[in-house]
């Protein structure tokens, strides 16, 4: 009798980009031309920057409870740089990065955090909204797939999720449905460590979270979510893989979250400050700044102009969303059915009598 | 022609498959082995494997990726095999295709359908007899459709595919092969959000949905010979409620039981009993009444027809709601 666990398993983190900012390896043929560096740099830091900025709207009272992506900007940055237009994106909720890089302006990603429905309105048209509720969208993402494959559109999805998802049936049942069907599908883990207080070897008693993949019979890799480099050459892969009738890849992107799990969270109740400091070493930003450091002579006075630029761009939209107008109580009824029902008809006059509009 | 209602569902499916390729049909055993009902027999034959889809053995799936499907434009056709299963499906349904249009308001929307065999009594296995449809009847976004004849079946059934919301067609199991009506292949749908009259009468409104309509019909032809005209009406849309025509009917008849298979506490029957109460309070001769199953667990079938309302109920709660009023 033969009862195996795992005993073969060899899963390497796929690196390009050192925490020391040495590159090393092929360069993945997305990035060969220099000025691709420059505009993914650049986003890293409007993600930040912008990041901050929101974090301090919810402490100052102008933001409803917000996700900070801190520490996790090159996963999806390189999301957002190696989707094409046409194929469809399913986020999570930790994906500002890409969501931004797919059309989304600051000014939307901030009303949606900011309690109004209308965020999830201005997008690229067929990516699905951020989703709350845990691995759901990998679920939804499936049935994407599915749709792009019956319609032989040479197109892929991507969905994202954290580590806890990993958990949850949606999961499970999506990639064995992504296996059978082969479906033109890309799932990435943002394995940041944590699912609120819950660190991973509380999560599963798996070695890794790509080897989930092997029980539905798809491919998948483990790579250093920290560097935008071989995020790139994964997910390049990937997705050519998925428009090509290759079938699904999950991948196993490995970070750290440097924040709270959201505004309402602390982080300081059961992470130790240690652990914390060490992963702060090797967080994707100060590794890109590095190695542009040693290639173009990237120095202080570029690193603050381009961030006052930044800041400037982050401003105009942060004054635009609180300009908004106030919310309209008619959205709550005309955005529910196609056409409103004769009795939510009523409901909605009686409703908007009491109110006064 | 002369079809009992799971032939009428299968022949509403191919009509909707014929006419508009976005249609998908899934589910668990929908294809080659054409349902375990044989709601969809035929219907891979016909169409071919790539619109009639056998699915993993899983409802939350399926569910949710009839969400992701019907998002970039399709309309899934999906069978969830009984009521007692669509639980594992519920967020999907919930979180998520009653709400995509809210939430994007009105960028992306889920014009699914899902299909769901339901109620007791046919003998079947524990977890087989549900009548748990409040759950559903509770969420705004969604709505919900019973069944109660083939013909009508056909025609409510085409109005949910070609619907542009979610909808969650409820199917009665034990009246799926129970008796045939003339049912015209015609493409013509029944509009949902209308409830529909399927006897007229002036002495009370019989109110049901589901297989217990075809009861309803059977007490009021008992109570015609005792002299008493009943006006039976077939909720049909159980959500949204087209309350004005029952408002209509109890208005001009001053008396009301609704029968429901649910059991008492939080079912449909006590929404419309108390919506009627605030709209025909002064034309009402005596209480409104509804005969449902006590707040218990639907049994296992040796109790079965112990727990579902009898036609003698029904009868007897109308002769009860005529001898106390006014």
């Amino acid at each position: 009798m033969a009862f195996l666990r795992e005993q073969t398993l060899s899963y390497p983190i796929h690196q390009l980009l050192s925490p020391e900012g040495q590159l090393s390896g092929e360069t993945p043929i997305s990035l060969q031309q220099a000025e691709l560096w420059q505009r993914a740099y650049r986003h890293l830091w409007l993600t930040r920057l912008f990041d901050q900025r929101a974090v301090a709207l919810q402490r100052t009272g102008q933001l409803g409870t917000y996700a900070s992506c801190l520490g996790q900007e090159a996963i999806s940055t390189a999301i957002g740089f190696s989707l094409q237009p046409d194929d469809v994106f399913v986020p999570y909720y930790r994906d500002q990065a890409a969501q931004m890089l797919r059309g989304m302006s600051m000014s939307s990603i901030l009303q949606f955090w900011g309690g109004d429905e209308w965020g999830s309105h201005h997008s690229s048209a067929r990516d699905l909204p951020a989703c709350i509720p845990i691995a759901t969208q990998v679920t939804h993402a499936a049935g994407v797939a599915t749709a792009l494959k019956l319609r032989h559109q040479k197109q892929a999805v991507l969905t994202t999720c954290g580590d806890g998802a990993s958990s949850r049936g949606d999961f499970y049942e999506a990639l064995n449905l992504a296996g059978v069907w082969h479906l033109p599908l890309v799932a990435v883990i943002n394995n940041n460590q944590w699912a609120i207080s819950v660190p991973l070897n509380q999560q599963t008693a798996t070695a890794t979270l790509a080897q989930k993949a092997l029980a539905a019979g798809v491919m998948s890799v483990r790579v250093d979510g920290n560097d935008f480099f071989a995020l790139m050459a994964v997910l390049d892969e990937a997705l050519e893989r998925a428009r090509h009738g290759k079938g699904t890849t999950l991948i196993e992107a490995i970070t750290y979250r440097l924040c709270d799990h959201t505004t309402a969270d602390d982080m300081s109740r059961y992470a130790d400050q240690t652990s914390r400091e060490q992963a702060q070493q090797t967080e994707p930003l100060i590794r890109f700044r590095r190695l542009l450091e040693q290639k173009s002579a990237w120095n202080d006075t570029q690193q603050q102009a381009m961030e006052i630029e930044l800041l400037a761009q982050i401003s105009g939209e942060v004054d635009h969303y609180l300009s908004l107008p106030p919310a309209n109580p008619a959205d709550m009824f005309d955005y529910l059915y196609a056409q409103l029902p004769e009795d939510l008809a009523q409901q909605k006059a009686v409703f908007l009598q009491k109110l006064g509009t | 022609m002369q079809l009992n209602l799971v032939e009428a569902v299968d022949l509403a499916l191919a009509r909707a498959l014929a006419e508009d390729e976005r249609v998908i049909i899934l589910g668990e055993d929908v294809g080659r082995n054409g349902g375990v009902f044989r709601a969809t027999v035929g219907l891979r034959e016909r169409f071919g494997a790539r619109r009639v889809l056998d699915t993993p053995l899983a409802e939350t799936l399926i569910a949710g990726i009839a969400v992701g499907m019907s998002s970039q434009g399709l309309r899934p056709v999906a069978e969830i095999q009984f009521f007692g299963f669509i639980y594992a499906a519920l967020e999907h349904l919930i979180s998520h295709a009653a709400r995509f249009r809210n939430r994007t308001r009105g960028r992306l929307s889920c014009p699914l359908t899902l299909r769901v065999p339901f109620g007791g009594g046919i003998h079947a296995p524990e977890h087989h007899s549900e009548s748990t449809e409040a759950i559903l009847c509770h969420i705004a976004g969604l709505k919900v459709v019973a069944l109660s004849s083939p013909r009508t079946a056909y025609g409510l059934l085409l109005a949910a595919i070609r619907d542009p919301d979610p909808v969650i067609v409820l199917e009665p199991e034990r009246i799926y092969r129970s008796f045939k009506e003339d049912v015209l292949d015609d493409g013509q749908e029944i509009a949902l959000g209308q409830c529909l009259i399927w006897r007229k009468g002036t002495d009370i409104t019989l109110i049901s949905w589901g297989a217990l309509v075809q009861d309803c019909l059977t007490a009021a032809d008992e109570l015609a010979q005792q002299g008493i005209s009943a006006e039976v009406i077939d909720v049909a849309s159980l959500k949204p409620l087209d309350i004005t025509t029952m408002i209509r009917s109890v208005s001009l008849t001053g008396r009301c039981v609704i029968v429901q298979e649910a059991v008492r506490s939080g079912g449909l029957g006590s929404e419309i009993a108390a919506r009627l109460a605030d709209k025909t309070f002064y034309a009402l001769r005596a209480p409104i009444k509804i005969v449902s199953p006590p707040d218990v667990i639907v049994p296992y079938f040796r109790l079965e027809q112990a727990y579902l309302p009898q036609i003698s109920d029904i009868v007897a709660a109308c002769q009860h709601v005529i001898g106390s009023g006014q």
